[in-house]
């Protein structure tokens, strides 16, 4: 199966050099973070600076994320969220960089101080629990490009379309959003567990602190 | 800082001392006392604090908080608001749900979005659909606050609700927020002579992660004096979207109907939520709300759901369409009026119609992306989203973006709606806006009748002394609730 993909795509590829046509734009471009990940390391690389880089997608991650809490509130472990995350950026020929928000755990926030960190004006902000932002660095702080508020909504396959919608947006293409999901019996079922995480995230908020560059090792 | 900005804006330091010096349990007893009216009471409610209001409703059972909410109601006739949302953003049903609900009863409207960027046209179809069922329903968009005062200032709504004030400093300060720059935007609203209040609830602070070990109703109760001092005439509250936390505690339902009496002890307009699922058990669903319901508020749910659940884009009601016919029966049951009413099925194809029309005469009018008149046939008869086309959403957003870009306003809706014929409809838009210039529906509690009349606290003001006082059903009006079409005549056997 794999063999057939990369048979397929270094075929497109081919096709695509004849027309001479750039092939990031094909949506298949390659994938530097394995499919069977079992693990992530997030090695602190010192405080995150401004990207230069009009390729990249910045992924800001909640203070406790992937650290002090490892899943989702509907349990998908962080290191297949991020590995999603980041398969879609590149899957769109860009690249991700993940940094850590330490001054806040409000995704609205995480999510613009990370667009503003990126070379491209687009980020991505997720908190432990799950909850994802799109944004754009020249947005009020809680506008957003794209918002999943409802965590248990959120299933892998709906962060690799977050990704690959976050890539196209700094692109400066205009998707198609991913489609919005409702379950009006999600907050009796997960709100109170949701404060709890969200405590627990927020317990972690280093008040002023500035964000920190990480380097993620899948395992 | 929030106990400064209280002490500073929110208490009447005249009386503070005098207020503060009563017994609580004296003043819990002042609340369910008919011998003392309304006015009595706000006179001391408003120079307390925060904690001593709490100490005083804390002596109370929930039946003695009805009681007293069926006398500190700011407005003597309660009402009702709805939300009118789905999951595809269709303003087509947007329309038609609003100009459904309009007929129902709603006298005011609030819509959100599911993709940020559709909140322009969420925004004009709500407004316009709405008028199209009853003129002088009063609408909003629930978005974020820098782009829902924008629509606000252009004409596009004529309302807005979801300024949200916090209990604890830290959450403020977390939303970039302080009691100040609260007080800033309500005078933006004040400014354009456009109505609004200010939301809270109890539980916010935690799901926010800094409640700081205090009590829930405490930190409404902050909230709330917040919410007066910084000058809004009403606030929404009842812990609403963070329901889950306090109905998650004992006695967590009594404290949301404390909320809203503290609310309307310091006489302010009080939407009191009733608004959001929090329970799968319909049996607590209801009793919930009839703490609001049987002694009625200003609205009674903020809002009822007037699409099916699914579609409830403030990710559920604990109210919604499906539910118009029990909602009618309870109050035919317990002879309450909870500001709706039955209604026949050709009235609400016909208003249906009506509206998906009209928007798609102003979408081809301002040069906005084609409704169909396959959209205007399923809008007519849609129960939800599901059974509505799908339409180009990447075309619409860059529309959505286009039509503010170009500065459409209000007005311009009124000139595509009179060139397009729908003069009638035309006519209750532009009166709408007219509103804004006089600034009558800025004072507390206010809404409109269908010629535009405003009816408020200065006008209709509350004035419960005991039975057969203050609002009292009137025949006519009674004649509407206990007519519901299912009713089976005895001749007919």
């Amino acid at each position: 199966m794999k063999l057939n993909e990369q048979l397929i795509r270094s075929v497109i590829e081919e096709v695509l050099k004849d027309f001479n046509l750039d092939t990031s734009s094909t949506g298949s471009a390659a994938v530097s973070v394995p499919s069977n990940v079992e693990g992530l390391n997030l090695v602190e690389k010192g405080e995150a600076k401004k990207g230069t880089k009009s390729d990249e997608v910045v992924i800001g991650l909640a203070p406790a994320f992937g650290v002090h809490q490892t899943r989702t509130i509907i349990d998908i472990p962080h290191y297949k969220v991020l590995r999603e995350i980041i398969a879609g950026i590149e899957e769109e020929g860009l690249k991700a960089r993940v940094v850590r928000v330490n001054r806040t755990s409000d995704v609205a926030f995480i999510s613009h101080d990370a667009a503003k960190l990126s070379g491209s004006g687009v980020g991505i902000g997720v908190q432990s629990k799950g909850t994802t932002v799109i944004h754009q660095k020249d947005l009020f702080p809680l506008g957003n490009l794209e918002l999943f508020s409802q965590a248990p909504l959120i299933d892998e396959e709906t962060y690799r379309a977050i990704g690959k919608n976050a890539a196209k947006y700094a692109k400066g293409e205009s998707p198609t959003p991913v489609p919005v999901r409702n379950d009006q019996m999600a907050r009796p079922r997960y709100q109170a567990k949701a404060a709890l995480l969200h405590i627990k995230e927020t317990e972690h908020v280093q008040l002023g602190a500035k964000p920190v560059e990480l380097d993620a090792q899948f395992k | 800082m929030l106990d400064s900005f209280i002490a500073d804006h929110a208490i009447n330091l005249q009386r503070a001392e005098e207020a503060m010096a009563i017994d609580s349990l004296e003043f819990a007893r002042r609340l369910v006392d008919i011998n003392i009216p309304r006015g009595e009471i706000v006179k001391y409610t408003t120079a307390m604090t925060p904690a001593k209001v709490v100490e005083v409703v804390g002596n109370l059972t929930v039946l003695e908080m009805m009681m007293a909410v069926n006398k500190m109601r700011s407005r003597r006739i309660p009402s009702n608001q709805c939300h009118v949302t789905n999951v595809k953003d269709h303003p087509v049903q947007i329309a038609a749900d609003a100009a459904e609900a309009a007929v129902r009863g709603f006298d005011e409207m609030e819509t959100t979005v599911g993709i940020t960027r559709y909140a322009p046209f969420n925004a004009l179809a709500l407004m316009v659909g709405s008028q199209v069922g009853r003129p002088g329903i009063l609408t909003q968009c629930a978005i974020e606050e820098a782009t829902e005062l924008i629509l606000g200032m252009r004409g596009l709504t004529a309302y807005a609700e979801t300024v949200s004030v916090y209990g604890t400093e830290q959450v403020f300060i977390d939303g970039d927020d302080t009691p100040w720059s609260k007080s800033f935007l309500a005078s933006a609203y004040a400014s354009r002579g456009l109505k609004m209040r200010f939301t809270s609830g109890t539980g916010s602070e935690v799901q926010m992660g800094y409640a700081e070990g205090k009590s829930m109703l405490y930190l409404e109760a902050r909230c709330l004096y917040v919410t007066k001092g910084a000058g809004s005439q009403g606030t929404q509250n009842g812990s609403v979207s963070c329901v889950g936390v306090p109905a998650g505690v004992p006695g967590g339902i009594r404290a949301i109907l404390a909320e809203n009496l503290i609310g309307m002890m310091l006489d302010l307009e009080c939407a009191s939520s009733n608004d959001q699922t929090f329970t799968h058990s319909d049996l607590r669903r209801v009793a919930r709300s009839l703490m609001q319901m049987v002694p009625g508020t200003d609205f009674i749910c903020s809002g009822y759901s007037a699409t099916p659940n699914y579609d409830n884009m403030f990710a559920g009601s604990n109210w919604d369409a499906d539910d118009y016919d029990d909602w009618n029966v309870i109050q035919r049951d317990l002879r309450i009026d909870a500001g709706l009413r039955p209604v026949t099925e050709d009235v609400v194809v016909k208003v249906r119609n009506k509206a998906a029309k009209v928007i798609q005469a102003i979408f081809e009018e301002l040069g906005l992306p084609a409704v169909t008149d396959q959209e205007v046939e399923a809008a007519t008869y849609a129960h939800g989203s599901k059974d509505m086309p799908n339409r180009n959403v990447v075309e619409d957003l860059k529309a959505a973006e286009e039509m503010m870009a170009r500065g459409v306003t209000g007005l311009d809706v009124v000139k595509a709606l009179y060139k397009r014929g729908f003069e009638d409809v035309a006519g209750s838009v532009f009166s709408l806006l007219k509103q804004r210039v006089a600034g009558d529906y800025l004072h507390t509690s206010a809404i409109l009748d269908k010629d535009f009349k405003v009816i408020s606290s200065v006008n209709d003001p509350n004035d419960y002394r005991g039975p057969q006082t203050g609002y009292v059903i009137s025949d006519a009006r009674w004649e509407e609730i206990r007519n519901i079409p299912n009713a089976v005549n005895p001749e007919d056997f």
